[in-house]
């Protein structure tokens, strides 16, 4: 295997609703900043790979006019995935392990604004049995919930301390678009939107963007004196029948992490996408953490939660207290379709 | 269709073939702040371009430079003239077309531009079209302009004589 690293990242402020910006004018700026950081220009970059989707935008091939922001003339090795950006990491990883090339910029932008988000989600089920039904997003997140409850394997108020937890931890994130600071008793208060799901149970609908530089071996450490070391990587899918999993676990993180190694030693951070609070409770299970003290310190996708985005967030706040020398070890983890359908788990390291 | 074994109580029974899933949804347009301008112009009855650091114009700019990635942002006026640098004849009917055929779409690079835009031509028969020809657009009436480039109903030929075409992008080595 090839040693890659993350080497620099860079988020836009997430916000509720972009409506100066269109979606490149919106991405240049971190575009440019990651590349400073790095202190990379386009033409240094071996493989270029972003993430969104036209679903959010409502037209077609989107991601294309979005290159322009990234300067791709003369022409530039590039790829897209309609999927958050975590699994454009994933495939600028596989295509350094080819050792082709040896730097590739990673980059993912949403804007859940303009259309009916939850409803736009419903397009991505089974379009001949579920879809038509129009299930909306927070629907199929309070099945799963009331699936948790019923199992005995949470309460509603191990739900409001997730909820607290992490907008009181957001409080320190500059890009958090949600942060406040109220108890668990004031959360339980609140009438269940979705029942048994609360307003502060669910994530804020987000526009926001991401980027990521990675570069192998000696070149990640020419570009910085502590690179975030990706030790360990892999993505799973569960089937796409809600009936078909067992929704209070999730089996497709289990494995994942099993495979990223995430149980070979304690991690300082962990940052897990999880935009409904009874869903960390599963990844925690999922991925044996237990009662972990640190996790989401960025107050994860409750804070902020960008479609497309919130998966390669979650990467770059681990990868960012690694390149600054605050943890050691990092998991991080991204989240994609209904439930935990698909989970990607990512172990990162700094050099001892 | 694959033969389908059905159970005895539905024998003799139509399979379903198909499904009828209407989909909608409503999307709130964020045009940008660079397509805003230019759309502005197009109601007052101005072409917009924007110049990027590298030199180059572009018309209508969504805002960053392909070349160099970077944000277009000083505006040049330009002239609703320009040159042929392609054209098509289009010969069949489609759903929504809403024009006689056949009638010609042309790429056309205005005069003082980098980037050619896409509009019909007219007032020429299909037969006389050709690359290097110069055109004009034709405005709407003034009361009718909106920020849309059917604000121009289409080009024509202007009369000057023909010119040298370099396409975009021809000659360019890296």
């Amino acid at each position: 295997m090839i040693d890659v690293a993350v080497v620099a990242t860079a988020q836009m402020p997430n916000v509720r609703e972009e409506t100066r910006l269109n979606e490149v004018e919106m991405l240049m700026p971190v575009l440019q900043e990651v590349r400073a950081r790095a202190g990379l220009d386009q033409t240094e970059i071996g493989f270029t790979c972003s993430g969104s989707t036209d679903y959010l935008s409502g037209q077609a091939f989107s991601f294309v006019s979005t290159l322009d922001g990234v300067g791709p003339w003369p022409p530039i090795q590039e790829s897209h995935v309609e999927m958050d950006g975590a699994w454009a990491l994933y495939e600028a990883w596989v295509k350094l392990q080819l050792g082709e090339v040896d730097t590739a910029l990673v980059y993912c932008y949403g804007k859940s604004a303009p259309g009916p988000v939850h409803e736009v989600l419903s397009r991505q089920l089974d379009p001949y049995h579920v879809a038509p039904l129009w299930p909306d997003a927070i629907s199929l997140a309070a099945l799963q919930a009331r699936a948790l409850l019923d199992a005995g394997k949470a309460t509603e108020a191990d739900l409001a301390e997730v909820a607290a937890r992490s907008r009181r931890a957001a409080l320190g994130n500059p890009n958090a678009q949600l942060a406040w600071d109220r108890s668990v008793e004031e959360i339980l208060a609140e009438e269940p939107i979705v029942d048994p799901l609360r307003r502060s149970d669910c994530p804020p609908i987000t526009d926001g963007a991401c980027a990521v530089v990675l570069a192998a071996g000696d070149r990640a450490r020419s570009i910085t004196d502590r690179p975030a070391w990706i030790r360990g990587i892999d993505h799973r899918i569960e089937p796409m029948a809600l009936g078909l999993r067992d929704l209070t676990r999730s089996a497709s993180t289990a494995t994942a992490g099993e495979r990223a190694g995430v149980g070979t030693a304690p991690p300082d951070v962990v940052e897990l996408h999880a935009p409904f609070t009874h869903q960390e409770l599963i990844l925690r299970e999922a991925l044996g953490l237990g009662e972990h003290g640190n996790v989401n310190p960025s107050g994860g996708a409750l804070a902020a939660n960008p479609i497309m985005v919130a998966g390669l967030t979650r990467i770059a706040e681990v990868a960012d207290r690694i390149l600054a020398g605050e943890a050691g070890r990092g998991v991080a983890h991204a989240t994609s379709g209904p439930c935990l359908q698909q989970n990607l788990v990512c172990v990162l390291e700094g050099d001892r | 269709m694959p033969e389908i074994t059905l159970p005895a109580s539905l024998q003799g029974v139509e399979p379903v073939r198909s499904v009828r899933t209407p989909a909608r949804l409503e999307y709130r347009y964020t045009a940008g702040e660079a397509t805003t301008r230019f759309l502005l112009g197009i109601k007052q009855g101005k072409i917009l371009g924007e110049r990027a650091p590298g030199g180059k114009v572009y018309v209508p700019s969504r805002g960053a430079d392909p070349q160099l990635g970077v944000p277009t942002s000083e505006q040049v006026e330009l002239p609703a003239v320009g040159t042929l640098t392609s054209f098509c004849v289009v010969n069949v009917a489609f759903y929504g077309q809403g024009m006689e055929i056949p009638y010609t779409s042309g790429l056309i690079l205005l005069d003082g531009s980098d980037l050619p835009i896409m509009h019909l031509i007219q007032e020429c028969p299909v037969d006389d079209v050709r690359i290097g020809m110069r055109v004009e657009g034709v405005w709407v009436d003034d009361a009718d302009l909106a920020p849309t480039l059917e604000s121009i109903r289409y080009f024509r030929p202007n009369g000057e004589p023909d010119v040298e075409v370099v396409q975009p992008g021809e000659g360019v080595t890296w």
